[in-house]
C-alpha cells in the first residue's frame, strides 16, 4: 500500500450520512420489561458488600486457625440464647417485605405500608438487641485479636442494618408522600433487596462468630 | 437488512449546525463556565477530566523516580536522604497503581464504553460525576500529607507492623490507608457503572459477540473489581482500625496474624495487576485492527482469554508470598496456578500476531506504541513466568529482579498502550490532531530508554541487589548497572515529556480532527470530532462487530411511539434521553432519562473528604460533620431518583 | 496531517542496534559479575546451586520464547498471510506449545522446590533475631551470643530458625540460599549449606524501616574444625584486659556510661539487650550491621555520635570526653576472641 505525501489514510467508503432502519427492522423489535438498572446497580453493590464481609470472616477463621485457644485471651465463647432468638426476628423482618412487594405491584400500597412498617420494626428490635448486647460483652475492642474482629464483624454488620432503617424510613415517607404506585416503585425493590442481603449476611456472621466458636 | 430507508439528509455525521443540532446542543449542553464544571454529569467531560488529572500526578511520580535514580546512579550518594528516599519509592509505586494506572484506563473506559456501545451517556452518570470527585479527593488527601510534613514512608503496600501503631506513630501511614479506602470507592462506583452501562444501554442488536473487545475488557476489568476491591479497602481498613481506634487485628503480641494482612492486601493486589492490564490489552485489541486495516482475528478467543485471565487472577495471590514461609504444598498450589495464567496471554499473542499477518500493518503513532508494548510485555510475561516458579522466586524476590518485571508488565504492558491510546483517540476527544512527528520522537526515545532503565536491573537483582534501599555499597559490581538505569530513567522521562507537551499543545493548536482520522471500526469513529454532547442523533441499529467496516456503512434507528422505542431517533435524542435494551440481542426495551447536572455528586464527595480528614486527625466533630453532609446529599440524590424516572 | 510511517518494513534499524547494544551491556554485566558481588549465579551453597542452575533452564527456554515470538511478530510486520488458520495458528501457538513449555517449567518447579526446601523441621543449630536494623544471632546450647556475623561450618547443612520481635525482615545471602522473611510472631527456617570455606554478604530483603538499606550481615563459612574454635573462643566470658590498661579503664567507661543499659559483654556486669552483645565486638568487621568499617576512628565516632553515621539508629549519642573515648575504643577493639592475645 502506498501512501501519498498529504494523503489522508484510505477509507472504506462510507456515504456522508447513516442509513436509517425503521421500526420493523428485526433488531428494532420492543421486547419491553427486564430488570430495571437502579435494581441492578444495587446488585453488583451488593456483591462487592457480600465479598466484603467474605473477606473479613475469612480474617477471622484465619485469625482462629492460627490462635492457641478460641476465643483468646480466656473470653468466653458468646452467649447463643438471646442472640438466636434476635437472630429469628432479624430473618422474618424480610418476610413483610416479600409480601409487600406482591402488594405494590398489584397497586395496594396500604398493603406496602404495613409490610414496610412491619419490617422496620423487626429490624429495629434486632438492632436495639445488639446496643444491649454489646454493653453486656464483657470484653473491649482492644483486648485481643478475636476482640477487635468480633466488634469489628458485628459492628459492620450493624451499620448495615442501621442504613437499612434509614432507607426504610426514606421509602415510608415517598409512599406516605404518594409517590409510590404500581408502576413507580424502584425504591421498594431496591430497598428489598438490600434488605435480604443483610439478612443473609448475619446467617453467616452468626453460624460464624456465634454458633462455629462452641464448635470444637 | 430489508427495512433500511433512504439517507436521512438532515442528520449528518460532520457539517455545518442545523436547526435540530441546536435543539441538541440546547438539551445536552452543561451550563457554562465553573458551574458546567462542577455539575456536569457528561461521560466524554468526566472521562477526560481522569485522564488529565491521572496524567498530572504520572508526572509528579515520574518526577519522584527521576529522584529517586540520582540518588542510585551511584554508590553512597547523598543527594537524597533515607527518609526523603522512601517518601519517593512509597508515594511513587502509590501514585502509580492507585491515582495514575487504575483512574487513568477508568478514564479511556469513562469516554468510550457509551460511545463504543452506540448509547448517549452511562447508566448512572451522577455515579459517574461522583467516583471522579472521589478520585479527585483521595488525591488531595493524599497528597496533602506533604504539606504537613508527614508522607508515607512505608512503601506501596504498607506491611504491618512496620506500618502499626506501635512503630509508625505518626500520621503518615493514616494518608495511605484512608486514601486507599477512599479511592476504593471510586474504583468500585465506576465498575459497577461498567457493568450495568454494558447490560442495559447497549445499541440494538449489539448482541454478546458484536461487543468491541476494549468494552469487553473494560467488564471483565468490572468484574474483578467488584470481587477485589474489598479485600484491599479491608487490608488498609482494619489496618487504620488498629492505628485510630487501637485495635489489635494485625498485633502479633496479642493474636493477630501479621501474615493477615498480606493476604488481604494481594488478594486484591494481583487482581489489580490484570484490572490495569485487561484495559490496556483492550486498547491494544482496538488499535492493531485499525493499524492492520483486517477485523481482529480470534475474537472468541480473546473473550475467552480476558475472562479467563480475569478468574484465573483469583488464585494466584500468595505468589507475593514465597518468601513468607507458607506451607510448601499449598505454596505449590499458587505457583501451578500462576504458570496457568500466562496461558490466556500466549493466546492473545497469536491472536494479534494472526491479525497483523491477514492484515498490513502501517505504522502509525498509536500503532508504534502498540508495537512497543508487544516487544516489552513479552519479555516481561516471561520474567513473569520465572518468578512464578517458586524457588527462583525466593531467590529473586524483594531484588532488582523483581522490580524490572513489574516495571516490564506495569510500564511497559500498561503505560505503552495508554500512550497509544492518547494517540488513538485524543482526535476523538479534543477534536485536534497530535503531531505524528513528535509522537515518533517520543516512541522512539521511551523505547529504547526503557530497556537502558529496566533490563538492567534483572541484573542486579540477580547480583544480590535488594530493593528500597536509599543507597548501596560500591564495589559490590552494582555501581556501573545503576549508573546505566539512572541515565535512561532520565531520558525515558524525556520521552515522556514530549508525549505532554504533544498533547499540551496540540489541545489548543492542533489541526482540526476528522470524525475517523484513522479509517475506524467501532462507533465512536462514526460521530464527529470532538465528539457532540449528544453523541449519537439517532441510535444506531448494530448487526457486526465492527459496525463502520460493513457494506454501506453503519445504520442508525428512527424513533418510534411507545415507551421501548421513542429515545432511539433524533427526538429521543432532543429530549434527552437514551434507550434501554434488554436480553442477549439486546432489543429495545424501554427509556432512560439521562440526569441533567447537578451538584450532588460532588457535595457527597466532599462530605466523604471531610470524613477522612475526621478520621485522620480522630476528630469526632469533623467526621461527624461530613458525614452528615455527605448523607444529606447522598438522601436528596435518592429521593430524586424516582423522580428522575418519571 | 502527516502521513504514517513507511508501512510494515519490520525491524527499524534503531531497534537493532539498541536491543543488541543492550543485550551487549547486560552480558557484560552478568559476565564480569562475581567480584566481589553477593550474585545468585555464584552460588556455593546447595539451595543456591539448585536455584542458579534452574536459573540458566529458564533464561534458555525464555529467550527461545522470546526469540521465536518476536520473529513471529515481526514476520507479521513484513509479510502477509492471507490463508491463515487462526484457530490453528492460536491454538498450536498460544496454547499447545506454551503449555509444553510451562509443563517443563512445573516439573522443574516441583523438583528443585524439594531441593531447595529439603532438611526442613530441624533443631535450629543458628538462632537468627531480626532487629530495627541489625540481626542477633545466637547458638543455641551454647550461650554464644554476637551480632551481624553468621558463621556455620561447611559441608552439613545448617538449620537456622528465623524470628523478629519488631517488625518483618527477611534474611537473604544470595549466594548460600534463598531469602526467607522474619515474622513476628511466626518462627521460619532457613537451611544453609555451604560446601567452600568463605565469606558471603548478605543484607536484609524487606524493607523495614528508615535504615532498612544499612541492615547488611555476613555469613562465614569455615571448615568444621575451625568452626568449633571460632565457636569454643566466644564460649564464656572474655579474660578481663590487664589492670591499668587503657582497655581496662575503657571497660569502666562501658559499665558506668549508658552503654551497659543496652549492651552486654559476658562475664560483666553488663547484661543489657536492648542492642547487640558486644561480647566479640572486636571481631567484626563492621559497625552498625555494615554501615561503617570497624576500626579506631570510626569507632569512636560512632561511640559517640552513632545516628551521625546512621541516621535513625536507636542508639543515641553519648556525652564521652576524649579520654574517655579512646578508652572505649580499646575496651572494645580488645574484645576479640580471635587475636590470641588477651
Amino acid at each position: 500500500m502506498s501512501v501519498a505525501a498529504n494523503a489522508l489514510p484510505e477509507a472504506p467508503e462510507r456515504p456522508v450520512a447513516p442509513r436509517v432502519a425503521g421500526p420493523d427492522h428485526p433488531a428494532l423489535v420492543p421486547a419491553p420489561g427486564g430488570v430495571p438498572i437502579g435494581w441492578w446497580g444495587l446488585a453488583w453493590l451488593v456483591a462487592t458488600e457480600a465479598t466484603l464481609f467474605g473477606g473479613l470472616l475469612s480474617a477471622w477463621f484465619f485469625t482462629r486457625a492460627a490462635a492457641d485457644s478460641w476465643p483468646e485471651g480466656g473470653i468466653a465463647p458468646p452467649e447463643l440464647g438471646r442472640i438466636s432468638v434476635f437472630t429469628v426476628v432479624l430473618l422474618a423482618s424480610s418476610l413483610p417485605l416479600v409480601w409487600g412487594e406482591a402488594a405494590i405491584r398489584r397497586g395496594r400500597v396500604r398493603g406496602l405500608r404495613v409490610a414496610l412498617a412491619l419490617s422496620f420494626l423487626l429490624g429495629a428490635a434486632f438492632l436495639a438487641n445488639q446496643v444491649v448486647d454489646y454493653r453486656d460483652l464483657t470484653f473491649g475492642i482492644r483486648d485481643n485479636a478475636y476482640a477487635s474482629l468480633f466488634y469489628v464483624t458485628t459492628g459492620l454488620h450493624g451499620m448495615h442494618v442501621a442504613v437499612g432503617l434509614a432507607v426504610s424510613l426514606a421509602v415510608q415517607a415517598k409512599v406516605a408522600a404518594g409517590r409510590i404506585d404500581a408502576d413507580h416503585h424502584l425504591s421498594v425493590r431496591v430497598f428489598s433487596l438490600y434488605w435480604h442481603f443483610v439478612d443473609v449476611v448475619w446467617i453467616a456472621v452468626f453460624s460464624s462468630l456465634y454458633l462455629s466458636t462452641h464448635v470444637r | 437488512m430489508t427495512a433500511v430507508e433512504e439517507v436521512r439528509p438532515d442528520v449528518r455525521p460532520e457539517g455545518e449546525p442545523r436547526a435540530e443540532e441546536e435543539r441538541l446542543a440546547a438539551a445536552w449542553e452543561d451550563p457554562p463556565g465553573l458551574i458546567g464544571f462542577f455539575t456536569t454529569v457528561d461521560h466524554k467531560r468526566i472521562g477526560v477530566r481522569y485522564i488529565v488529572t491521572a496524567f498530572v500526578l504520572f508526572a509528579l511520580a515520574g518526577l519522584m523516580a527521576l529522584g529517586m535514580r540520582a540518588q542510585l546512579a551511584r554508590p553512597d550518594e547523598h543527594l537524597v536522604g533515607p527518609q526523603a528516599y522512601n517518601e519517593l519509592f512509597t508515594m511513587h509505586g502509590t501514585i502509580m497503581i492507585f491515582l495514575f494506572n487504575t483512574p487513568v484506563l477508568a478514564g479511556f473506559g469513562n469516554y468510550l464504553l457509551p460511545l463504543m456501545l452506540g448509547t448517549r451517556d452511562m447508566a448512572f452518570p451522577r455515579l459517574n460525576a461522583f467516583s471522579y470527585w472521589i478520585f479527585l479527593g483521595a488525591s488531595t488527601f493524599m497528597l496533602s500529607s506533604a504539606l504537613v510534613g508527614q508522607v508515607p514512608a512505608t512503601g506501596w503496600f504498607a506491611y504491618v507492623p512496620l506500618t502499626g501503631p506501635q512503630f509508625a506513630t505518626d500520621r503518615a501511614v493514616d494518608f495511605w490507608g484512608l486514601g486507599v479506602v477512599f479511592i476504593g470507592i471510586s474504583t468500585t462506583a465506576g465498575a459497577i457503572n461498567f457493568l450495568v452501562t454494558a447490560q442495559k444501554l447497549r445499541a440494538p442488536g449489539m448482541a454478546l459477540h458484536r461487543i468491541p473487545l476494549f468494552v469487553w475488557s473494560i467488564l471483565a476489568m468490572a468484574l474483578m473489581v467488584v470481587f477485589a476491591v474489598p479485600a484491599v479497602t479491608l487490608a488498609a481498613g482494619l489496618l487504620e482500625l488498629d492505628r485510630l481506634a487501637g485495635m489489635a487485628i494485625f498485633d502479633p503480641q496479642l493474636g493477630g496474624q501479621v501474615l493477615l494482612y498480606q493476604h488481604l492486601f494481594w488478594f486484591w493486589g494481583h487482581p489489580e495487576v490484570y484490572i490495569l492490564f485487561l484495559p490496556a490489552v483492550g486498547m491494544v485489541s482496538s488499535i492493531i485492527p485499525i493499524a492492520s486495516r483486517e477485523r481482529h482475528a480470534g475474537y472468541l478467543w480473546v473473550v475467552t482469554a480476558f475472562l479467563a485471565i480475569a478468574f484465573i487472577s483469583f488464585g494466584v495471590w500468595v505468589h507475593h508470598m514465597f518468601a513468607t514461609g507458607v506451607p510448601a504444598q499449598a505454596a505449590g498450589l499458587f505457583s501451578a496456578a500462576s504458570l496457568v495464567i500466562a496461558l490466556p496471554s500466549g493466546v492473545l499473542y497469536f491472536c494479534w500476531i494472526a491479525t497483523m499477518l491477514l492484515g498490513r500493518v502501517r505504522f502509525t503513532v498509536p500503532m508504534l506504541f502498540c508495537a512497543g508494548f508487544l516487544g516489552i510485555f513479552l519479555a516481561g510475561g516471561i520474567t513473569g513466568v520465572m518468578v512464578a516458579v517458586l524457588p527462583f522466586d525466593v531467590q529473586v524476590t524483594d531484588s532488582y529482579f523483581i522490580v524490572a518485571h513489574f516495571h516490564y508488565v506495569l510500564n511497559g504492558a500498561v503505560v505503552f498502550p495508554i500512550f497509544a491510546a492518547v494517540y488513538h483517540w485524543f482526535p476523538k476527544m479534543i477534536g485536534r490532531e497530535l503531531s505524528a512527528r513528535l509522537g515518533r520522537w517520543s516512541f522512539w526515545i521511551m523505547v529504547i530508554s526503557f530497556q537502558f532503565t529496566f533490563f538492567p536491573m534483572h541484573v542486579l537483582g540477580l547480583l544480590g541487589m535488594p530493593r528500597r534501599i536509599y543507597t548501596y555499597e560500591g564495589g559490590l559490581g552494582w555501581d556501573t548497572l545503576n549508573l546505566v538505569v539512572s541515565i535512561g530513567g532520565a531520558v525515558f522521562g524525556l520521552g515522556v515529556l514530549l508525549t505532554l507537551v504533544n498533547v499540551a499543545w496540540s489541545w489548543r493548536r492542533g489541526a482540526p480532527a476528522p470524525a475517523d482520522p484513522w479509517g475506524g471500526d467501532t462507533l465512536e469513529w462514526s460521530v464527529a470530532s470532538p465528539t457532540p454532547e449528544w453523541n449519537f442523533a439517532a441510535i444506531p441499529v448494530v448487526d457486526d462487530v465492527s459496525p463502520l467496516w460493513v457494506e454501506g456503512g453503519p445504520v442508525v434507528a428512527a424513533g418510534g411511539e411507545d415507551e421501548a422505542t421513542r429515545s432511539l431517533g433524533v427526538e429521543g435524542a432532543e429530549a434527552r434521553t437514551t434507550p434501554i435494551t434488554r436480553g442477549l440481542e439486546a432489543r429495545p426495551a424501554g427509556t432512560m432519562p439521562i440526569p441533567g447536572p447537578t451538584w450532588l455528586p460532588l457535595c457527597v464527595a466532599a462530605g466523604i473528604f471531610v470524613v477522612a480528614f475526621g478520621a485522620l486527625y480522630r476528630s469526632i466533630p469533623v467526621l461527624v460533620v461530613g458525614a452528615a453532609a455527605g448523607i444529606a446529599a447522598l438522601v436528596w440524590w435518592l429521593w430524586r431518583t424516582e423522580e428522575d424516572l418519571r | 496531517m502527516t502521513p504514517p510511517a513507511r508501512p510494515g518494513r519490520g525491524l527499524h534499524p534503531a531497534v537493532m542496534v539498541a536491543t543488541v547494544a543492550g543485550a551487549l551491556v547486560a552480558g557484560a554485566a552478568l559476565a564480569g559479575c562475581g567480584d566481589g558481588s553477593p550474585s545468585a549465579l555464584d552460588p556455593d551453597g546447595g539451595p543456591a546451586r539448585h536455584v542458579a542452575s534452574l536459573w540458566w533452564l529458564l533464561l534458555g527456554l525464555g529467550g527461545a520464547v522470546y526469540a521465536v515470538v518476536a520473529g513471529l511478530i515481526v514476520a507479521s510486520w513484513r509479510r502477509r498471510a492471507a490463508g491463515l488458520d487462526v484457530n490453528r495458528f492460536v491454538v498450536v501457538g498460544g496454547l499447545a506449545v506454551p503449555a509444553v513449555v510451562l509443563a517443563v517449567v512445573g516439573v522443574q518447579t516441583v523438583r528443585v522446590t524439594g531441593e531447595v526446601f529439603a532438611n526442613q523441621g530441624r533443631t535450629a543449630d543458628v538462632v537468627v533475631e531480626g532487629e530495627q536494623w541489625w540481626w542477633r544471632v545466637s547458638y543455641p546450647g551454647t550461650g554464644v551470643v554476637t551480632a551481624n556475623t553468621i558463621h556455620i561450618p561447611t559441608g552439613r547443612p545448617v538449620t537456622l530458625e528465623l524470628r523478629s520481635e519488631d517488625v518483618i525482615h527477611s534474611l537473604w545471602v544470595p549466594q548460600l540460599a534463598p531469602k526467607v522473611d522474619m515474622i513476628p510472631g511466626q518462627p521460619n527456617q532457613l537451611v544453609l549449606d555451604a560446601r567452600h570455606p568463605g565469606t558471603y554478604q548478605g543484607q536484609c530483603a524487606e524493607f523495614c524501616g528508615l535504615q532498612h538499606a544499612h541492615m547488611r550481615f555476613v555469613v562465614v563459612a569455615q571448615k568444621p574444625a575451625d568452626f568449633e574454635a571460632w565457636l569454643d573462643a566466644r564460649r564464656g566470658a572474655p579474660p578481663a584486659p590487664a589492670p591499668g590498661s587503657e582497655a581496662e579503664a575503657g571497660r569502666q567507661v562501658f559499665l558506668d556510661q549508658a552503654c551497659s543499659g543496652c549492651h552486654r559483654v559476658a562475664g560483666t556486669e553488663a547484661e543489657g539487650t536492648d542492642g547487640p552483645d558486644l561480647t566479640d565486638m572486636g571481631s567484626r568487621a563492621s559497625l552498625g550491621a555494615g554501615t561503617a568499617p570497624n576500626d579506631p576512628e570510626t569507632l569512636a565516632r560512632w561511640v559517640r555520635d552513632a545516628p551521625s553515621l546512621k541516621p535513625g539508629v536507636l542508639m543515641p549519642p553519648i556525652q564521652l570526653s576524649e579520654e574517655e573515648t579512646q578508652a572505649l575504643v580499646a575496651y572494645l577493639d580488645s574484645l576479640d576472641p580471635d587475636s590470641g592475645a588477651p
